[in-house]
């Protein structure tokens, strides 16, 4: 097929190019690797991280989630996901690099986070959220599959591996007196048709990585 | 008819990124208005205003309304003004490819760096290595091309380029030699100045920004 992709089933990163790729119905073949065991086909394909996700089209191989979509925007041209306008365009795109740089970081920790640590760790956590928060725009209607955007693609994964992590930790980061719009946005969003047919299994998600916080925190 | 066009850059003489955003407006020649920003001791009320979620330079201020980010300004010049000089390039894989060094550039070498001449020890060791690697990649990325996109200076090249004035205390504080370690990086760089002017102008001097790092670790309390 024209177009592959190579991701594994757990990934956030993964799951924002199946978005992309939904919304435009863009037909392609899904190849799951193994993280502990990377195919040749990754490590040719993405010598430089050896990371998922990673498009193939046509034969040529990109990696790098944001990069990948912004490619797929620009190759295929309905349903667009990045506003036209220079300035909304670079809007979407620092919300996008906001949760790479700040989200992402913290739910790595939180991966590995021992019970001591756990209290600050997602009073941090809120804190990340509620200048999240401050992307959206009160005033707009929530999105509908037909409007969904590189932003809402951004921002909704966050919501899902938000909610995994208060289930795997039992800890409250979804305050709805801290994000109450973020909050009711995630759950509005993450019930659209097109978000749920993408979202990996929540009960699956959560027991891989109570799985792996276990093995990241026992004490030998 | 031209536009009225009001544009202020938030500014600091030694941040790469900044150094980024000036070069990308020099190639299109925009004329704009910079504000040299204190920012260790003290950032102005129009940039914690202006950039409240990380209170960081460089900031484009364009007809009042912010862009933050290096990478994200420049390709916001390169979109608002398309008629001349385009850094990224038009075919839409080359672009994804050139997004994705410079993405590289961005996570990799800033930190890192600053490792050099924080850190001592293992953890400095570590940078060290891991640093050189990030150079040799790039090395290799760049091979015998005159610039990153080929015969014209684009993208990834205003990316990088900035990083070439903090050699010097690199150098110093990693104990290695570019010219040694990546000849042709440093062959590049050399072209880039030479060739333009964008870049020769913003540039500040490799001994002005290592005695400027000299001074930053005074300020972190590091000993040598």
């Amino acid at each position: 097929m024209a177009v592959k992709l190579l991701g594994i089933w757990q990934s956030p990163f993964v799951l924002r190019v199946k978005l992309a790729l939904s919304l435009k119905g863009v037909e392609y073949e899904y190849i799951e690797d193994d993280i502990l065991n990377k195919s040749s086909m990754l490590l040719q394909y993405n010598p430089v991280y050896k990371k998922v996700p990673v498009l193939v089209h046509n034969g040529k191989p990109m990696a790098e989630s944001l990069v990948i979509l912004e490619y797929i925007d620009e190759i295929w041209k309905n349903h667009p996901l990045l506003p036209e306008d220079p300035f909304q365009k670079a809007r979407s795109r620092f919300w996008a690099k906001f949760v790479d740089d700040k989200f992402v970081p913290m739910i790595i920790r939180m991966l590995r986070i021992t019970s001591d640590q756990k209290d600050n760790a997602a009073k941090e956590t809120r804190e990340i959220l509620k200048t999240l928060e401050g992307s959206l725009d009160p005033n707009k209607p929530f999105p509908e599959d037909k409007s969904l955007s590189f932003m809402d693609i951004e921002i909704v994964w966050v919501g899902y591996y938000t909610q995994m992590l208060e289930k795997m930790l039992d800890v409250k980061l979804l305050d709805d007196e801290n994000t109450p719009l973020l909050n009711t946005w995630f759950r509005v969003v993450l019930n659209l048709q097109v978000i749920k047919e993408c979202l990996p299994p929540f009960d699956k998600l959560v027991a891989h990585y109570t799985n792996f916080h276990e093995r990241h925190t026992t004490v030998c | 008819m031209a536009e009225q066009q009001q544009l202020v850059l938030l500014d600091f003489w030694a941040s790469m990124f900044c150094m980024r955003v000036r070069i990308a407006l020099a190639e299109k020649g925009i004329p704009y208005e910079f504000t040299e920003e204190d920012f260790l001791n003290n950032k102005s009320q129009l940039l914690l205003d202006m950039n409240p979620v990380h209170k960081k330079i460089p900031v484009l201020i364009h007809n009042g309304k912010p862009i933050c980010e290096s990478s994200i300004i420049v390709q916001y010049i390169d979109e608002v003004w398309n008629h001349k000089a385009p850094l990224l390039p038009s075919d839409p894989y080359a672009k994804a490819h050139a997004r994705f060094w410079a993405d590289f550039i961005d996570k990799k070498l800033y930190q890192i760096g600053r490792n050099l001449y924080t850190t001592k020890g293992e953890e400095h060791e570590a940078s060290r290595t891991e640093f050189l690697e990030c150079f040799k990649l790039l090395e290799a990325e760049l091979g015998d091309k005159s610039y990153f996109a080929g015969e014209t200076f684009g993208y990834v090249d205003v990316s990088l380029i900035p990083f070439y004035s903090w050699f010097q205390a690199y150098e110093t504080y990693g104990n290695f030699n570019f010219e040694h370690e990546c000849p042709k990086l440093v062959a590049w760089a050399k072209r880039c100045i030479k060739n333009k002017e964008s870049v020769s102008k913003t540039l500040p001097e490799l001994p002005k920004v290592y005695d400027f790092v000299q001074h930053l670790r005074k300020q972190y309390g590091i000993n040598d």
